[in-house]
Parts: structure tokens; sequence; C-alpha cells
């Protein structure tokens, strides 16, 4: 340990002068041009190399929590500040305080960047929602929320139809204005945890709902909504971020304008305010070349080129002295609309507050849940999903249990043992076999057993911000006798792997059948075109799944997508999809099945090819009919043939986790997860919780072995 | 064996519904792909109003600010690593599963199992574990960790599939070139590969599939853009607040492209070696 950083010092100050800094980010288009250009200028100015990467949104976050702790990250990475005090408590960020001068920096974006009175990074941009008015039919911003119903009101005509706000008011983000307009407080006072059931609440959910009653705000709206609409003229006005200018038709004349004040308290909607900021790893091996870097890029002509090209809103107090800026409408606008904003608190008990608050949020706007009564069910939610931290548990017992295990196990296994013989009679090939198998098994062990027993393990554990320990069998319990909610309720064990065994015979039952209905009329030899039909019915397979579940996805969009707008041609009702859970399980189960269908097709169809035609002409000469030909012939001999893949298929469907996780993403409130994207949920969006989500791993594990055990019993040796 | 107009008729009715449900999606994401707009194309005519490639240039044409030609290098990447997954992969499973198909020696029954098995605990589970593994072998950041993951991710299904199909080949082949004086090797590569061509088509297909479509490894292990493979390319147009629609459509048909040329290309394989394979499981 001391020689490595004895090394790692001598390297640090001569060796590495010339090893370029490494910066991630998960900019596109404008922004990235900016960043690039920035760096440029660093470098030309300083000397000091530097490399960047663009990691893709999705995958960054898990990246950089991944790599810097093993001293593969970046030097520097932009990263939004609510998940500072994460990265904080898994020791990958280093502090700025000292350096970073507040007064160059809007105040509120400083603010944002405290976790127990350090600073950490520097503030490049801010995020916040505005009022985004369709100067044609609102030309004066309202300033209250009784101006407001009234231009609501006035713009607002069935007969279009033309709505008067268009937002995706499902989504908690959009909603948090109202909560603190209405004037309730999030988080305790004193206590500081989440408090949902407050009159405030009540009466911003109330709201809300008023405002989708009266017809002001259309229902189920999505971020493609709003845009159409507003770009149609048919919603006046519009809430949304910096993002959405860039949606915005040229045709389409507009204003920014802050959120109206809530007249009955006095208090302005205040929306949450989100930075965007250079964060210097924990781990680089140049801090002061780091430090200097991620300022440079918050600072003079970073900002600059942040503004244009980059399109973003700026910390930097300077940058709003620009000409440039003054007089561009959207960028000043947003400093006054950002003066209103609060910080995302960057507390670990935010990050529990979005999943209780969207189930609260969207009950209320489907009208499921009275407003008064949704904070009851947020709370409920909240509760469930923040489990207490079980008990440490003594380590010995468990050491013996597990010794004992393994000589039980062993001892088993030396009774069963066959006849005494010479190991070289009974294996004579022992030798050859092994080595013809080694390469496989060597790389089967270090990269699945390893990675597997380390799965199993972590189930014993509590995982807290890189802190695990032992509690035992604690998870198991709780998961088993679902601790803190009723076995009826999506987050329990029990209603989750109800979901899924429905799931995976619904879906194992539709690909056999349709892909064995398919393979007989392809089977047909002297059937014309039979090669294109075939050719044109495995595309779905060869389409990478991602892609499959996205292109679904939209496809059930409410408004828009292709398969209400077949309903509505057919003359029936378009469906609101992901609302209810029989409509949402069934809009995974056809995605699974477009997706699923090609695989049975070819594995019957070589099935099917297997069966001796003469068994058909003995058939026929004996006058069975079709039907029994297929009863009595096809199936019995396609059993042992299709039984292998529809097993294999069963343990694919069980832990198909894209297409759930994508299409229904779990709608309505959890109901239709399956046991493997729950597992996903607490191990990477509720708080990390990896001990329960391994534990809920080694169930699904277990299920799936008992079930292919018995499947193996019933249906005798031959077959899988 | 005649049958009626009518049922012939009755039959092209129904393989037609069926092509047209299985195409439509895709033909809705080449719509996207070449309309101007960046955004979803939602309506139901699936065929694009206006008609304009510049999705494609520019996901094709892209180039970083170091002046690489992104997309080219991506497609080596993509290229490179699944190819060699699916060579690694292949030798991998073909001799595991000539092994267990042949030869008695003990952990056998246990190792099959272990396979199936290891195909039960949810793989987005494993990416902690792995990383740590990978870097304790060096292998972060480079073609080769990925390759490794990627081709033993798909060796338990190879394994089980090639095994199966060996169990069909007569082993009567396999003693008669011995007799005629064949090695243990040529008996292996001479007579028992080039019966199982069926079954190491299918196999390969899979495993190059496995590498091809990949993008969160890949995207975690892999350090720099120009040799992220295309499923990590693709995945960056969908960002946190908007998605590029027209890019991602474009990325996408661009990346599924080869494997359905896989796939028509394979295809007499695939039914055969899919199914004898199964049939003896």
């Amino acid at each position: 340990m001391t020689r490595l950083s004895v090394l790692a010092l001598l390297m640090a100050t001569d060796g590495l002068a010339a090893e370029p800094l490494k910066l991630w980010h998960a900019y596109r288009g404008g922004e990235e041009q900016a960043i690039e250009a920035a760096v440029k200028r660093y470098t030309d100015k300083t000397g000091v190399q530097v490399e960047l990467l663009s990691v893709p949104y999705d995958a960054f976050s898990s990246k950089l929590t991944s790599a810097i702790p093993h001293d593969a990250g970046p030097d520097v990475f932009i990263f939004a500040h609510e998940r500072l005090r994460q990265f904080h408590r898994l020791k990958v960020i280093a502090p700025s305080t000292g350096r970073l001068d507040r007064s160059k920096y809007i105040k509120s974006t400083v603010d944002a960047l405290e976790v127990d009175g350090e600073l950490y990074g520097y503030p490049l941009s801010l995020k916040t929602l505005a009022l985004f008015l369709n100067t044609e039919l609102v030309p004066d911003a309202p300033t209250t929320t009784d101006d407001w119903l009234k231009a609501l009101e006035r713009t607002t005509d069935p007969s279009k139809p033309r709505f008067g706000l268009a937002y995706a008011a499902g989504d908690f983000y959009l909603h948090a204005p109202f909560v603190f307009g209405f004037g309730a407080k999030l988080f305790d006072d004193t206590t500081g945890r989440a408090t949902f059931d407050t009159p405030g609440m009540a009466k911003s959910l109330a709201f809300v709902k008023g405002l989708q009653d009266r017809g002001f705000l259309p229902q189920e709206v999505s971020g493609a909504l709003v845009k159409s609409l507003f770009n149609e003229g048919r919603a006046a006005m519009v809430i949304s971020g910096p993002w959405f200018t860039g949606e915005i038709d040229q045709a389409v004349k507009y204003r920014i304008v802050p959120l109206p004040t809530v007249t009955e308290t006095g208090l302005p909607l205040m929306p949450f305010l989100g930075v965007e900021a250079a964060l210097v790893s924990a781990r680089t091996r140049q801090p002061e070349q780091a430090q200097a870097l991620a300022e440079f890029l918050s600072l003079g002509e970073a900002t600059a080129l942040r503004v244009n090209p980059g399109r973003q809103i700026p910390a930097e107090l300077a940058a709003y002295e620009l000409t440039e800026v003054q007089q561009d409408p959207v960028i000043s606008a947003f400093k006054d609309v950002a003066a209103r904003a609060v910080p995302t608190p960057n507390t670990l008990e935010m990050a529990k507050v979005w999943e209780p608050m969207k189930l609260a949020l969207r009950g209320v706007l489907q009208g499921e849940v009275a407003p008064e009564a949704a904070g009851q069910l947020a709370e409920r939610r909240y509760r469930a999903l923040n489990r207490d931290r079980p008990p440490d548990a003594p380590k010995l017992p468990y050491a013996i249990a597990l010794v004992v295990a393994l000589a039980g196990f062993a001892f088993w296994r030396w009774t069963k043992r066959g006849p005494a013989q010479a190991f070289a009679r009974r294996y004579p090939e022992a030798a050859r076999g092994l080595a013809w198998v080694s390469p496989a098994a060597v790389g089967i062990f270090v990269l699945i057993v390893i990675p597997f027993v380390w799965g199993i393990s972590l189930a014993f554990f509590h995982h807290d911000a890189g802190e695990y320990s032992f509690v035992g069998l604690a998870n198991f319990t709780d998961i088993l006798t679902s601790k803190g909610y009723r076995v009826t309720e999506p987050l329990s064990f029990w209603f989750t792997l109800a979901v899924t065994i429905a799931w995976t015979f619904v879906n194992v039952t539709l690909h056999v059948s349709i892909g064995l209905a398919l393979a007989i009329l392809l089977k047909d030899p002297l059937l014309k075109l039979r090669g294109v039909y075939r050719v044109l019915l495995i595309v779905p397979w060869a389409v990478p799944n991602y892609i499959t579940a996205l292109m679904w996805k939209g496809m059930f969009h409410r408004q828009f997508g292709a398969i209400n707008g077949l309903l509505s041609a057919l003359g029936l009702e378009p469906v609101s999809w992901f609302t209810q859970f029989s409509t949402a399980f069934a809009a995974n189960v056809i995605t699974n099945t477009w997706l699923g269908f090609p695989f049975m097709m070819v594995v019957s169809l070589g099935a099917l090819q297997s069966i001796p035609q003469d068994l058909y002409e003995a058939a026929e000469v004996d006058g069975a009919s079709k039907w029994t030909q297929f009863r009595r012939i096809t199936l019995p001999l396609l059993k042992p043939a299709l039984l292998p893949s529809v097993i294999l298929g069963c343990v694919w469907t069980f832990n198909m986790f894209n297409i759930i996780y994508l299409v229904s993403g779990g709608e309505p409130g959890g109901a239709t997860d399956i046991l493997v994207s729950e597992a996903y949920r607490w191990a990477f969006q509720r708080n990390e919780q990896y001990g329960f989500a391994a534990a809920y791993a080694v169930l699904i594990f277990f299920v799936l072995l008992g079930w292919t055990r018995l499947t193996r019993r019933l249906t005798g040796p031959e077959a899988a | 064996m005649k049958r009626s107009q009518l049922t012939v008729a009755l039959v092209h009715v129904v393989l037609v519904l069926a092509c047209v449900a299985s195409l439509y999606p895709v033909l809705w994401v080449v719509k996207m792909a070449l309309s101007p707009a960046q955004s979803l194309s939602l309506s139901l005519n699936p065929f694009p109003q206006e008609v304009t490639f510049d999705h494609f240039r520019e996901v094709l044409l892209s180039h970083d600010s170091q002046g690489r030609w992104l997309f080219g290098r991506q497609l080596l990447a993509s290229v490179v690593v699944s190819g060699a997954t699916t060579l690694v992969g292949l030798s991998l499973a073909v001799t595991a599963a000539y092994a267990l198909s042949r030869f008695r020696f003990p952990g056998k029954d246990a190792g099959m199992q272990t396979l199936l098995v290891t195909q039960m605990f949810p793989a987005t589970l494993m990416l902690v574990p792995l990383f740590a593994i990978l870097q304790r072998l060096s292998l972060l950041d480079s073609w080769g960790g990925l390759v490794l993951v990627y081709s033993t991710t798909s060796l338990p299904f190879c394994v089980w599939m090639l095994k199966g199909y060996f169990d069909t080949i007569p082993r009567e082949l396999e003693e008669a070139a011995v007799m005629d004086g064949a090695s243990a090797w040529q008996v292996f590569w001479k007579v028992v590969l080039p019966l199982a061509r069926p079954a190491l088509a299918v196999t390969a297909l899979f495993s190059f599939m496995t590498a091809w479509n990949e993008f969160i490894l890949s995207a975690t292990l892999i350090n720099d853009a120009a040799r992220f493979t295309l499923p990590v390319a693709l995945q960056q147009y969908v960002g946190e607040w908007k998605t590029e629609w027209g890019h991602f459509a474009a990325g996408a048909l661009v990346v599924s492209a080869p494997v359905m040329a896989l796939f028509f290309a394979l295809q007499k394989y695939l039914v055969g070696g899919l199914t004898a394979g199964a049939v003896k499981g």
C-alpha cells in the first residue's frame, strides 16, 4: 500500500504531467460542440491535454459508480446535482470548497452543490420550469392563478379542440411547483423526513385535477403531445424547460415567463432547479489540474461557448452582462425564472419522494384516488420502500450452518456413489473429456459462476452507501412475509410472483400456439411463396429487443399511437394502455409475442419436418380426419422436440426485463412489474438496496429451479 | 392430396396477415428514419409523406472533434467484437459440447445442470461483480474483456444446443473413421463438425447476436467513443430530456440490417439446426 502510494506520488510529480485529463459527459448536439470547443481552448491555454468521452445517458451513472472506485474513471465529469449526495457517500467526488468563488455564480446554483457543509464541483448551467405562452393567444403573462384560470377559460375551446394548457402532469417534477405554491413542505422541518399527507399537497392535487376536469388540460399528456399541441396552436400555454425551445416550430410566436403566483397563498409556483456541474473525481491522480479544468469550464469563455452553440442557461452571473445573452429572449427569461426556483434537494430523502409521489399523482389524475386521500397513499408507499435497516446478525451460526450444509452435501454424494470401482474403469475417458471441457469450464467459472456466487452472498447483506453489513436471512424474511405492505399490493413479492407466472404462461402459450399454427401452414411443400413468408415472419426475431420495445411503446401511445389509430379507424374508443393493469399487461404481452413467436415457429417447423410423412399417409388410408391426425400424430411426436425449447422459452420470458421495463415500465403503480424488473428497481432506483435486490434474484432463481425440476419429473428424463 | 382452392386461399390470407403484423412495426421505424422530423412520428400510415436521407447521412457520417469517423470505427468495433465473440464462443462451445456428448467423466451431469441454472439468475445484477473481476484481470476498457464476457454469456445456450445435436450424430461414423486410422482430433474436425453444420450455424448466429446487440456492458467497460460498439452509439440518441427519434430509427435500421442479413443467409440451417438438437436435448 505504501509502496503504491509512493509510486503514485512519483508519477504524479513528473511522469504524469503529460497524461491527459479525462472528462466524461452525456451531452449531444450543440452542447457537445460547446464542451469540445471549451476543452480545446483550455488545452491551447495551458498545454494540458483533455480526453473527452460522451457516454449514453442511460449508462452514465452506473459507469461512473463502477469505474471511479476502481481507479478506471474520469478526472472530471459533468452531472446533475441531484446525485451529489449519493456520489459523496460512494466517495467518488472531491470537494471544491475554498476554490470556488461563490460570488461569481447565481446563488441558488451554488447552494445546490452543498453537501454537509462542503461544496462539490462547479456549477455550469441550470434547468428549471417556466411558462411558455403562445403570444397570439395569450398576449399578457398571467401573474396570479386567478388571472391564469381566466386566461385558461378564454383560450380553451373544445370545438377545435384547443387546450389552455399542456404539460406532462403525471410527472412529479412538473407537479412540484404546485406543491410549493400551495404552501406544502415536502420535508419536515425538524426531522427532515418526507411528508405527503398535508393540506397543501391535497390542494395542489385538487387544483391540477380541476384543470383537467374543466378541460383546460388534456388527459395523459406526454412530451410528444405537448410538443405537437403547442406547435399546432392547439395549446395556448405549456409548462416546460429550456430543452423545449429546440422543439418549437419557427412559425410559433412565443414568450417565456415565470409561473404565476397562487392567489390563495400569495406564494409563487416554485419549480425545482437542477444544476449541471463539473465534478472532480475523488480518485483523480492530478487533483490540481482537474480542479482547474472544472473551474475553467464554469467561467468566462467556456460559459460563452455553452451559451452559443450550447444553448444552456449559464450559472455564471457575468454571462448575463453579455449582449448576446441580453438579446436572447430565452436565456434572459430563464434567469428570472431561476430566481424563483428552489434547488432540488440533493438529500437522500429527496430520492425517496419520486416513486410515492408519482403513484399519488397518477392516481388522482386518473380519478382513482381523491386528492385528500392521495397523501396517505404516497405515505404508505414511502414507508414500504424505505425499510428500516435490519439488525446485524451474528456471523458464527451462519458460518457453522454453511459448513454443516457443505459437509452434509459431500456426505450425501459419498453415500450415493456407485459400486466401488477403480476411477479409471468408471471413467475411462476422464482425462480426454476434462481436457475438452476445460476451456469452456474455466470461462464459465470465472465470468458466470463467480459473479453468481457473489450475487447470492450479497443477499445476506444490507447495503447502504457503499457499506455492507451482514444481516443473515432478514432480507428473505422481509420479502416473504411482505413486511410493510399487504400481500395484494403490487410491491409484495407474492403479487409480483403471480404477475410473473401469468406473464410467463400467457406469453409462452401464445408463442407456441402462434408459432406452431404458422409452422403447420408453412410446412406444406407445395405452398407458393413459402420461402418469402418464412423470411418475412422471422423479421421480428432479428430486430434487437430494446428497439422492439421502444417501437411498440410508441405504437401504444395514447394520442398518436398506431394501435389507437387503428381502433378509431374501426370505430372503437381509443384505449389508455398504461393506466389500467389489464391493458398495460396486454401491451407487454403483445410486444413480447411479436418478438417471440418466430423462434417457436422455426423450432416447430424443424420438429414437424422430423415427423415421418408415411405416418400421415397411413392415417389417411385409415380414414383419420385432419384433426385426428393432428391430435394423434403431430402433437405426440412434437412434444419431445418442443419441450426443451418451451422450457428455455419459459426461463427467458420469466426474466424478460427489457420489455417490461421499456414498454409499461411497471405502470400502473408497479402492478405490471415482474420479479426481475422489481429486483432491478430495488437495486438501482430505490436507494441502492443491493442486498434486498440480490435476495429477490435468489428467490427468482429458486422459483425457476423448482419449476424446471418439476417439469423434468413430470415429463420424464428423456426431455430436457 | 387434393386441396380445395378455398383452403389454399385461406392459408394465404392468414399468412399475409401474419406478415403484415410482423412487418408493420418495422415499416414504422423506416418511416421515422426517413421523415425529416426528429420526433416520434405516430400515425396509422406506415409510409413517410416526405422522404429524406438526412438522418442516415448524419448517423453514418458522424465525426468526433478529432476528425475521427465515429461510425466507421464503431462499426469496426462491433464487427471485431462480435466476430471474435462468435469465434471464441463457438470454439469453447463446440469442444465442451462434444466432450459432454461423447465422453464419461466426473462432474458431467452437474456441469450440464449448472449451465441451465446459470440462465436463471437475472443478468442485470451481475454488472457489479463482473466489473470487479475484469479489473483484476486487467481487461477493463478493452475489446478482449467484452469478447470474453459475451462469449461466456452465450455459452450455456450454445453448449446445450450443440450437445443435443451431437447426440443425434451416430457414433458408428466416428468408429469407422477410427478404424481407418484417424486421430481423435481428425475424427472431430473432419467427421463430426461437418455433420453438425446446421447446429454450428445457429450457434454462431446466436453468439453473434448476443455481442452485436448488447450496450450496457459495452458502454460501462469501454472508455473511448471511437471504440464503442454500435448499440452504444445508438443509445446516445436517447437523452435525459429528449430523444432524437430520427437518428435513433436510422441507427436502429443500420444496426439491425446485418443481423437480418445473417438470418436470411443462414435460414436454411436455422430450422434443422435448432430442432435436430432439441429433439434429443
